[in-house]
């Protein structure tokens, strides 16, 4: 079955050829439509290609910093503390302790730790922490918003299920987020996983509102009721049909939660209820630098540009997504 | 109207009430007693521990500890786990901090992002609207405290000024004019920091909301009619534009509480923020619970002010 979940997007795409089989195949798939018009974005696409080495440097952060130790962040030299970058360590530091390139990128820390090597493996934890609290709170966010959308018009007793769970979303939207966060982050025991699920529990209101707008609109569409015509599954239906078609909003707010998770996190270290050590953050770097911005700033100002860049990175994207995604604007930048 | 009203007042209390419970349930559930902040202390005696814990209610059941902590927000007595001061008057005089930074913290977000967004509407792809973009989106991304700390460091070396705190060390004394101009400089570089990212989210939000009507034909007949640009501009393009803006009043009012944690730790400044930051390291239970209550209180106030405030400006909205 090729037939396209969206009968709406294939008139957008204009002249609709035949192919070989004699099946309707629009001339453009909405993704490519999408591309298109994303690539324009010259902003955008800078964002993408920062990204794409973002989770490249991730990868190998991972890896030369875990897996196959290149990179120690741990090695507490102290002779050799606070080194401005590209300094070369000292002769009283041994030779089984001497760093992978003879010498400190981006300097060394109050501890004489490698700040190249911190910063390496943060990129890594720093990115899971966003994705993975964005995760959670898009797991959250489109099961609320979907069972609300789909089923809202049923009963439990007095309530229909959607106004139960609107204003459960209510509530969770009053609750101060920030001031929430901290006060569950430090009554928790301190470990990262906690910050990632707080994080996400706090910020799923929005994709909630999203996609229920999304299938309170779509469930209504003829090719729904065609689908149930057919006698498709409620599960098929729900994931095969409306899903895809609620995405775009959620994708293009995931990407800017996931720059927002990255701040969140940077903010609860300054106020020191961050990510704890053995894990380093580009957030708990940065936090921890302010203390020596006088005597070696480059520990305040590396980690604090490299989380400027990757959060801007994902702001350019996600707005060059919701712009690009925007059929209005679309057609108002090609005509 | 007032049906709308009343209902919706009645709604929201019952929202608030849930929201109290709830947040008595996270602070209860989660590990953590305020009896164990200093367990290090050698003068604490387990038998102390038990006075404190039985003063403060702490061993009684859940509901029982929601209802005194009720009753004693009511009647204005509730005591602070801390340091044994009533609440209510330590948030009142924190409040007094808070609101000359959080007034004007507003002033300069409204008043810089109108001109940059409409700005940029009018000019719509030209440098100026391509680098107010970029400028915006790094202010979006850029951590607060980082910005903060590049400047501090920038004054400080430049100046040769302090900018930390309410006033400076040693001007109590000073003439009148002297510390009230001493108060405003550090008063401005906080609410600028704290504006910066406002003033970036609001102005690319005027920016979009012009380009919704700078195209629409009413506008067009403005300028057929041969009014002056000024004219379109502020009297019939903005004038319509600015609807969405009426309703955004009503959410800045939770900022007042929690939106300015990290500003008045850097900058100690001892406003609500702060209060909040530091019940929170003292497991100081009343005065989290408490801030959060009203935080939330502004939160749904704040929502209730823009859905009538947007009946009020927009003839076309109905509230039922």
């Amino acid at each position: 079955m090729t037939v396209p979940a969206t009968p709406g997007r294939r008139a957008e795409a204009g002249v609709l050829p035949l192919d070989g089989a004699g099946v309707l195949v629009p001339a453009e798939t909405p993704f490519r439509q999408v591309w298109r018009s994303f690539r324009k974005d010259r902003l955008a696409m800078a964002g993408l290609v920062v990204l794409a080495a973002l989770l490249m440097l991730a990868v190998l952060g991972k890896l030369f910093t875990e897996w196959w130790v290149l990179f120690d962040p741990a090695t507490v030299r102290l002779p050799d503390k606070l080194r401005p970058p590209f300094s070369i360590p000292s002769s009283s530091i041994g030779k089984e302790l001497w760093p992978t390139l003879g010498l400190y990128p981006f300097g060394t820390d109050e501890l004489g730790r490698n700040v190249f090597a911190r910063m390496l493996q943060g990129s890594f934890v720093s990115l899971s922490v966003g994705v993975v609290a964005v995760s959670i709170s898009l797991i959250i966010g489109i099961t609320v918003g979907g069972v609300a959308g789909f089923y809202g018009q049923r009963k439990l007793g007095f309530v229909s299920v959607d106004t139960l769970l609107m204003r459960v979303t209510d509530v969770a939207v009053c609750f101060p987020t920030f001031f929430l966060i901290l006060t569950v982050v430090a009554l928790l025991p301190p470990n990262i996983y906690n910050i990632m699920i707080v994080i996400g529990i706090t910020s799923w209101m929005g994709t909630a509102r999203f996609v229920r707008a999304e299938f309170m609109a779509l469930r209504e569409q003829d090719f729904v009721t065609a689908a149930r015509a057919l006698g498709l599954s409620e599960g098929r239906i729900i994931f095969r049909h409306l899903m895809p078609n609620a995405m775009a909003p959620v994708l293009v707010s995931a990407t800017i939660d996931v720059a927002h998770a990255i701040l969140t996190e940077s903010a609860l270290s300054f106020l020191g209820f961050g990510v704890r050590p053995p894990f380093a953050t580009w957030g708990n770097i940065l936090a921890d630098g302010r203390s020596y911005i006088f005597d070696a700033p480059w520990l305040f100002i590396l980690p604090g540009g490299a989380i400027l860049v990757v959060v801007l990175a994902f702001n350019l994207v996600g707005e060059g997504l919701r712009d690009a995604m925007n059929p209005k604007l679309r057609r108002r930048a090609s005509g | 109207m007032w049906r709308f009203v009343l209902r919706t007042v009645l709604q929201r209390l019952l929202l608030l009430l849930l929201i109290s419970i709830i947040s008595h349930l996270v602070i209860h559930l989660a590990p953590g007693q305020p009896s164990e902040v200093d367990p290090m202390n050698p003068m604490m005696k387990a038998v102390d521990i038990a006075r404190i814990r039985a003063s403060f209610h702490l061993d009684d059941p859940f509901y029982l500890q929601y209802l005194h902590w009720m009753r004693d927000l009511v009647f204005g007595d509730l005591k602070s786990f801390r340091d044994g001061l009533p609440v209510l008057p330590k948030i009142w005089d924190r409040f007094l901090n808070s609101a000359p930074l959080f007034l004007l913290t507003t002033l300069i977000v409204w008043t810089a992002s109108f001109p940059t967004g409409i700005h940029a509407a009018l000019r719509r792809g030209s440098l100026y609207d391509r680098s107010t973009t970029l400028v915006a989106y790094t202010l979006i991304s850029v951590p607060g405290f980082f910005l903060s700390y590049l400047l501090i460091l920038f004054v400080v070396r430049t100046f040769h000024l302090p900018v930390i705190g309410q006033h400076t060390f040693g001007t109590e004394h000073a003439p009148l004019i002297v510390r009230f101009m001493d108060r405003i400089w550090h008063l401005a570089i906080p609410s600028i920091m704290a504006a910066l990212t406002g003033i970036a989210v609001l102005s690319r939000y005027v920016r979009a909301q012009m380009l919704e009507v700078i195209d629409q034909d009413y506008v067009r007949t403005a300028r057929a009619k041969g009014l002056d640009e000024d004219h379109v501009v502020y009297g019939h393009a903005l004038r319509n534009a600015l609807l969405p803006f009426v309703t955004m009043f009503g959410f800045l009012l939770p900022g007042l509480i929690s939106g300015s944690v990290i500003f008045e730790q850097i900058f100690a400044w001892p406003g609500l923020g702060l209060l909040g930051y530091e019940a929170i390291l003292a497991r100081d239970f009343p005065m989290i619970l408490t801030l959060n209550f009203m935080a939330a209180a502004l939160t749904l106030f704040g929502i209730l002010l823009s859905d009538i405030l947007y009946a009020v400006v927009d003839p076309r909205i109905r509230l039922e």
